[in-house]
This record gives C-alpha cells, sequence and structure tokens, in this order.
C-alpha cells in the first residue's frame, strides 16, 4: 500500500484528448519527496531545454504535495510546474486553498498536461471518472465566475476549481491561475494553462489517503496544533507586528499599513513617501477595510486566518490574501479603496497582483518621461485611478499597448527601446520584484534575491530574524526557547550580532555565516513546496511550528519513508540542485544572480562577489553557478552530469577554472 | 411509574460567524472514525460536514443525525440575514435526498457518536481541532424518565438501512449467500 500520496499521476494528452491514469515509482518519492521534487524529475526527463514555453511538448503539472490530505495541519499546497513564458526557465509557482487535497482524495497526485487542445477545454475529474470538456462557453469568463459557473453545470458545491481568467487565455506573461482564496501568480503560469487550451480543472474525491504509522503521525499532528495555539498567544516581541504571528503577514486583519506605506516605495518602485501614515489616512483606510471585508477566512485545514471575502460596493465578492491588498494602492498613489475595488477586477481576469501594478505604474512612467506618447494610449482617462483601469482592460485583452505591456516589464522595455529599459529597473531574471528599495546591504538578502530560483523574495526569506535586536536581553529571550535551529551556532550568530558597529551589518555575520543562514531558510522553503505544506507555518515565520527537527517524523509516520534529518537535508539537497540544473541547461548563468541595481543604495562589489563564491561552493555549484560532477554525483544525479558533458556544460573534468568574464559581471559599478 | 434517573446532554455549540471554512473538523472526524484508528482520512466520510458557499459568505457545521428512510414531503430552504442557504442545509438526517452523511463506497449511513472512546475523549475531536472556536462542547446534566433504553447494535442499524433499501428478503439472501461461499 502507499501512503500518503496515492501512487497515480494523471497524463491527459491535450493534442489527442487522451487521459491515462499511470501508476508511479515508490522509489522516485524517496529520491524526491513529491510536490516540486518529482515535479523537477518530470520536467527534467521530458521537456529539454530545446523546448520553449508555448510549445506542445511544454508540460504543465499540477501536484498536490507529499502530505496534502492527511491529518498535518495546512498542508494544502498545490504546486504548479512548467517553463515560464517571461523568464524561460523553470516556474514553480504554487497556491493553497482546497485544490490539492481533493485531488489526492480523488485518488492521484499529479495531473501532467502536454500538448495543446484545439479548443478551450475543462477537466473534470470524480474519483475514477475523468473527462475533458467543452468550454467555449467559458470563454472570457472571470475566474470565480468560471468556478462558480462549473459548480453550477456539475451541481456539485464540493467541487474544486483551479481556473485562469481572461489573462490567461490571452497568454499574459504574468497570468495567474485563480483557486478558492489562493492563486498561483508568479511567473506566468497561467499564460502556459491557457496556451493549451485549459480553461479549468475542477475536482472531487472521495477517497481514503492513507499514513503507515497511525498513532505516532497523529500525535505530531496534535503536537503542531497546540504550538500554533502557543504561539498565537505568545507573539514574538521586538519585530514588527507582521512578523510576530505564523501564517502570511496578517494582511486581511491589519489595520496599521503605516510600515507598508512609509517604507515600500510606491509608483513603478520608485517613490518612498516617508511621512505618509497619518490619522486621516488610518481612519479612512480602517473605514474601507471594515466595510468591504465580510470575514476572514482559511485554506483547507489550516486555523490561520490570512485570507478574507472581500465585497467592494456595487462589485462582486472575492477573496484576498496578503500584500496584494496594497501593491495596486501604492503603485497608483491611490487609496485602499481604490486597491481594493481594481483587486476585484484583477482577480477575475486572473493576473499576478505583484507584476501587475508594477507593469502598469512603469507604463505610466514611460508616458510622463515622453517614451511612450498619447498615440500609445488612445482613450485613456486622465485620472491615475481610471488609467490604471483603462490599462489593465487593454493588457489582459492584448490589445495596442497592452500587447507589449502583458509581456512584463524587461520584455515590453526591449520591445519599446528608446531607453525605456532603464524604467524596467526593478526586474531579477527578467521577473518583477517587491517594490523595495534600501539603504546599506543586506548581505543575508543579498544572496537570498540573487540565487532564489522562485524569483520572489518571499518564497526564501524566514526563520532567521531580519534585523539584530537592540539589547542582549531580547536576544537571549528569543533564543531561548529557538528550539527550530538545525544548529546551536545559529543562535550564537543571534547573539552576537549588532545593528552597529563591528558586529553589524554588512561585514557581520560573515560570508560563511550568512551562507549559511540562507541555505538554512532555503531549505525549509524547500521542504515545504515538496510536502505542500504553507510556508505560513513552517519556512516563512519566525519560530514555526513545523521544523527540520519534526519534519523527518512527519514522513516516516506519514508516508512510510524512514526518514532522518541527514536523509531529508540530502534528498532536499538532490531536487534543488535539480531545479538548478533545469535552468542551467536553459542557459542561466551567475551572471543573471544579480538583485536590481537600485536595490541598496550602499554596495559592496567585493563583498557580494565573496558571498556568491562562497555559497556556491556551499552548494556544490562552480564559480559560474552551475552544480559540479562531484556534487551531482554525490547526490545521484549522474544523469545530470552526463547530459552536462554531452551539452558542453561541464568539461568532464573535475578540476574545472573559475569563469572570469561571468563574475566580472559583478565587478562594474 | 418510571424512576428519574440523571441524563448527560452533550452539546456542540456552533458559532457559524466564527466558522473560517477549513474543514479541519471533517479531516479530524474522518480520521477517528477510522479502523485502525487515524490509519486514513476522507472528508467524505466525516460525520461533521461544513457547508460552505464562501462568495455567499456561508458557514454552516452540520452534524449527522439519525438515518432516514424516506425523505420530507416537502423542503426547506432558508434566508437569514440576506443569504439564502441551500435546501435543507441545516438538516442533519442522512437522507436519500442527498449524499450528505453517508459512506462514499457503500452509502451505509453515518452518525456522530460525539467521539464515544475508551478511555473517553475530554471533548469531540471536531471541537478540539477547531482552533477558531466555531465549535464549543458543552455538558449538562438533565432529570428524565428512566426508561429501558433498546440500544441497536452498530450492525444492526447499517443492516436496517439496507433492509429498507433492499427489502429484507434479499439481504438474507445475500447472507445467505454469503455463508456459503467459505
Amino acid at each position: 500500500m502507499r501512503y500518503a500520496e496515492t501512487g497515480f499521476n494523471l497524463e491527459i494528452d491535450l493534442s489527442r484528448g487522451s487521459i491515462e491514469r499511470v501508476e508511479t515509482d515508490p522509489r522516485e518519492t524517496e529520491l524526491y519527496l513529491g510536490g516540486l521534487g518529482t515535479n523537477a524529475k518530470i520536467l527534467w526527463d521530458r521537456v529539454p531545454p530545446e523546448i520553449k514555453p508555448f510549445d506542445p511538448e511544454n508540460l504543465l503539472i499540477f501536484s498536490a504535495g507529499l502530505l496534502c490530505g492527511t491529518p498535518a495541519t495546512g498542508c494544502n499546497r498545490t504546486i504548479v510546474t512548467t517553463i515560464s513564458p517571461q523568464t524561460e526557465l523553470m516556474a514553480f509557482s504554487m497556491m493553497g486553498g482546497f485544490w490539492a487535497p481533493e485531488l489526492k482524495y480523488a485518488g492521484y497526485d499529479k495531473v501532467i498536461f502536454r500538448g495543446k487542445s484545439p479548443k478551450l477545454v475543462y477537466l473534470y475529474i470524480n474519483n475514477d471518472k475523468v473527462e475533458l470538456r467543452d468550454a467555449s462557453h467559458l470563454q472570457g469568463k472571470g475566474s470565480l465566475e468560471t468556478a462558480e459557473l462549473i459548480r453550477q453545470e456539475l451541481q456539485d458545491p464540493k467541487v474544486q476549481v483551479a481556473s485562469i481568467g481572461l489573462a490567461g487565455e490571452n497568454r499574459v506573461y504574468f497570468a495567474s491561475i485563480e483557486q478558492g482564496r489562493s492563486s498561483a501568480s508568479r511567473l506566468g503560469i497561467g499564460a502556459v494553462m491557457g496556451d493549451k487550451g485549459i480553461k479549468a480543472i475542477a475536482v472531487r474525491g472521495t477517497k481514503d489517503i492513507n499514513v503507515a504509522r497511525p498513532a505516532e503521525f497523529i500525535e505530531l499532528c496534535n503536537e503542531v496544533r497546540e504550538y500554533i495555539k502557543f504561539r498565537n498567544e505568545n507573539p514574538i516581541p521586538g519585530v514588527m507586528t507582521i512578523l510576530q504571528g505564523l501564517g502570511s503577514p496578517q494582511e486581511m486583519k491589519v489595520h496599521d499599513e503605516k510600515w507598508h506605506t512609509e517604507n515600500f516605495m510606491w509608483g513603478n518602485a520608485r517613490v518612498r513617501r516617508r511621512d505618509f501614515w497619518n490619522e486621516e489616512v488610518a481612519q479612512k483606510w480602517s473605514e474601507t477595510l471594515d466595510t468591504m471585508r465580510t470575514r476572514l477566512i482559511s485554506c483547507f485545514n489550516c486555523p490561520m486566518e490570512c485570507g478574507a471575502t472581500i465585497s467592494p460596493p456595487g462589485l462582486l465578492t472575492y477573496m484576498m490574501k496578503c500584500f496584494s491588498k496594497l501593491t495596486y494602492t501604492m503603485a497608483a498613489f491611490s487609496d485602499l479603496d481604490f486597491g481594493l475595488g481594481i483587486a476585484q477586477s484583477a482577480t477575475e481576469y486572473g493576473v499576478d497582483g505583484f507584476s501587475t501594478p508594477q507593469v502598469m505604474a512603469f507604463a505610466l512612467e514611460l508616458y510622463e518621461n515622453g517614451i511612450l506618447t498619447d498615440d500609445d494610449f488612445p482613450g485613456m482617462p486622465s485620472d491615475n485611478e481610471g488609467r490604471f483601469y483603462w490599462l489593465l482592460d487593454r493588457i489582459v485583452r492584448r490589445e495596442g499597448i497592452g500587447d507589449v505591456l502583458a509581456n512584463g516589464t524587461y520584455w515590453a522595455a526591449k520591445e519599446i527601446g528608446k531607453g525605456a529599459e532603464e524604467y524596467a529597473h526593478n526586474t531579477i531574471k527578467k521577473h518583477e520584484q517587491l517594490p523595495l528599495k534600501l539603504s546599506m546591504l543586506n548581505p543575508i538578502y543579498f544572496l537570498m534575491y540573487a540565487t532564489g530560483e522562485k524569483i520572489n523574495i518571499t518564497q526564501i526569506e524566514g526563520q532567521f530574524p531580519q534585523a539584530p535586536f537592540p539589547t542582549m536581553e531580547e536576544r537571549e529571550a528569543f533564543v531561548k526557547d529557538w528550539f527550530q535551529v538545525p544548529d546551536e551556532k545559529f543562535k550564537q550568530i543571534l547573539l552576537d550580532w549588532e545593528p552597529r558597529g563591528e558586529k553589524s551589518m554588512p561585514y557581520y555575520p560573515t560570508v560563511q555565516m550568512c551562507c549559511d543562514i540562507v541555505d538554512w531558510q532555503e531549505t525549509m522553503h524547500y521542504i515545504d513546496d515538496a510536502l505542500g505544506m504553507c510556508a505560513g507555518l513552517s519556512s516563512f515565520p519566525l519560530k514555526p511550528p513545523y521544523h527540520i527537527h519534526n519534519y523527518p517524523k512527519f514522513i516516516s509516520s506519514g508516508a512510510g519513508i524512514d526518514m532522518d534529518e541527514a536523509k531529508l537535508t540530502h534528498a532536499i539537497k538532490r531536487y534543488r540542485t535539480l531545479v538548478r540544473a533545469i535552468n542551467i541547461s536553459r542557459g542561466m548563468r551567475r551572471k543573471d544572480e544579480k538583485p536590481p541595481e537600485d536595490h541598496w543604495k550602499k554596495r559592496f562589489p567585493e563583498l557580494e562577489k565573496e558571498l556568491l563564491d562562497t555559497y556556491y561552493t556551499l552548494k556544490g555549484w562552480n564559480n559560474d553557478g552551475i552544480p559540479t560532477q562531484e556534487s551531482l554525483h554525490e547526490l545521484g544525479l549522474d544523469y545530470v552530469s552526463e547530459d552536462f558533458v554531452k551539452r558542453g556544460i561541464l568539461t568532464g573534468s573535475d578540476d574545472e577554472p573559475p569563469k572570469e568574464e561571468a563574475s566580472a559581471e559583478k565587478k562594474k559599478q | 411509574m418510571a424512576e428519574k434517573k440523571k441524563k448527560i446532554i452533550k452539546t456542540i455549540k456552533v458559532d457559524a460567524d466564527k466558522c473560517n471554512g477549513c474543514r479541519a473538523c471533517e479531516v479530524v472526524c474522518s480520521a477517528f472514525h477510522a479502523a485502525p484508528k487515524y490509519s486514513s482520512n476522507n472528508p467524505a466520510r466525516s460525520r461533521i460536514q461544513v457547508i460552505r458557499h464562501p462568495l455567499k459568505d456561508i458557514y454552516v457545521p452540520v452534524y449527522a443525525g439519525e438515518y432516514t428512510a424516506a425523505e420530507c414531503m416537502g423542503r426547506d430552504k432558508y434566508v437569514i440575514d440576506g443569504k439564502e442557504y441551500e435546501e435543507c442545509a441545516f438538516c442533519r438526517a442522512s437522507c436519500p435526498s442527498r449524499d450528505l452523511f453517508k459512506e462514499p463506497d457503500s452509502g451505509l449511513p453515518l452518525k456522530c457518536d460525539m467521539c464515544e472512546d475508551d478511555p473517553p475523549q475530554e471533548e469531540p475531536l471536531c471541537v478540539k481541532w477547531c482552533l477558531n472556536d466555531a465549535l464549543t462542547y458543552e455538558e449538562r446534566e438533565e432529570e428524565v424518565d428512566d426508561e429501558e433504553e433498546v440500544k441497536l447494535e452498530d450492525m444492526e442499524v447499517g443492516l436496517e438501512s439496507l433492509v429498507d433499501k433492499f427489502g429484507l428478503q434479499k439481504v438474507m439472501d445475500t447472507v445467505t449467500r454469503m455463508s456459503q461461499k467459505d
């Protein structure tokens, strides 16, 4: 019997309309765990670098995590994997909600799409009954609207639907996949779904998910719930409010947005408004939130309430999570009233809440600076709010300038030319980032921004406090019950870390310490993404209920795979390296691993070089960021080595000379 | 005259305003009632079901009550505070009119047993797992007439529903046939 997983994938060939139920190899689960891990293996095996995002041979994989569907609290994530149209690298956006557990209850771990459907379809999975159904009547419909129509059509309110809106249908490079209260938004996976002609996947399941050692497993689950209760009652003192508790930052709960509005940038990630927040704003924004927010809501089997149903006056209700609360507001220099309103359209259209507002602010900046002119914006209203609505419509329909902007700031700037590249200043690996511009280089964040292959800071940070505590008492209090650390040395780093002086940023924590901290933070995210655990209960917050010490027990007693910390760490390193290998085979190198030039005012090129050199060594990568033959061999990834040698990416001899031309990139400035 | 006897009334108080719709109650209910205990889970087997319509702000945790062989002569539909609830939304019956509160494979009825266990649980597990206080547990004592209660065994409850569905003769024939197989 298979435990935690079902042992079956659905293989859907959209070009032929064929559906197969395929048994998977349990040894793959031992090596790559599941979710992101096994997705990466499938992508490596079946999508060689010659395949472009919109080729029929590109795969679109919807995977439940290994422990989704078990009683493990907060384990509900769907990991969607494909090749991103925006970065042309591997994309693995994720969503919470209710879809992944339902897929497990239907009897499948993954749905793997290949080919392209000749007409718009949706997939209906009802236990053993799986069918592609005509979706022509859903063409152009909003994502939530689509989900409702499908539920009515199937006469089953318990069907969970993941769907795309107009943006996905029109292959907008930052189109999302929306589902329940969640969405898989980053890197344009909605565009690949639209390109393949899939409007939605509706799933309903009523089968059992088994665990290997029930008594032990439920005990672990109970401990987690107890610890969540404890953490909810004991917020961490001395850190910003949004970092005190568990879950995603509790944006739907908080009224006080002083920190975000005064520290994050407005417009096209440029303008800081230090004195923005005052009583009048606070009162108005509180009123807006209280009037529009109907209820705080959760994902499957999770007590945290990170989302909310929002009902803007005169518009349909939608569900919101986290920071999209402010991204539109701040990009448009507007207020919360506007932000929550336009997010309704954006959710129905199915676009990413980070990239979209930035693309629109970028377009308006080009307009103000004469690079784009009135001819590019025929009929655009004169007020900022009106302009945002107008631009959103053009983008999702790919009309006029919208067709250019729909490819994101990097590609749009290239196409527009005339110096537009200067304005696409906030991307990493061609992907829009948080609008954050700071003063002093933070070496830990430098490494995370540079090397994170989810290309999104929230998907790599966590665990380690973002800033030192001013007093020794506070530090001692913090480390006292900090049992989540993988090694006691992290406590000492925190104890010694000072806001000013010798032991402060950027030279303390030392280069080696920074590398270890980043490696720990990233490791936690990669475990989550294989198990389907929400980062909000694990890799993202300080002192989470899931950590490197209880995860092996969850996997052992849940999935019946013998696991300890060493074996788990090795498995993570295996599929983390495989993700890198896929991107390396697609041309990613050291030269691409850099935060936006203007992210920090004070930069330290020598230190940054040393950080990257040391981190690459720690990870088993050569000086150009390519995994070495030796480390690939250790991880059982000889098949990657062989491929790299064949393609000339590695030379075949172990002592490869460092590539100077690549590292030279960092020295400019 | 029957004597008075003390009886414990067990109540789960449902505060639907506090429900966040996460369905942890369904998860733990189905896991607790699996055999062996916690060896599997499947919300479709849960004896509590959250009737959810997020966009209409409807969240109603409903407990499995009595099995009924025949549906009501008509159905009910409530509108409260402007929100229209689905047909029979508040009804606890395992009834031919709907899929709710039936084992998904056999179709046998399910009924909440307040997590009867040996040793007894402090409170039903759905309550324990609801960290949002939508479900709370209350006990009180009441005096009732002391009547001999005939408690059907679990198997009889199941058989009774099969008899209702297929008729006594068919069930007997099946049992006979099964016993001859060995």
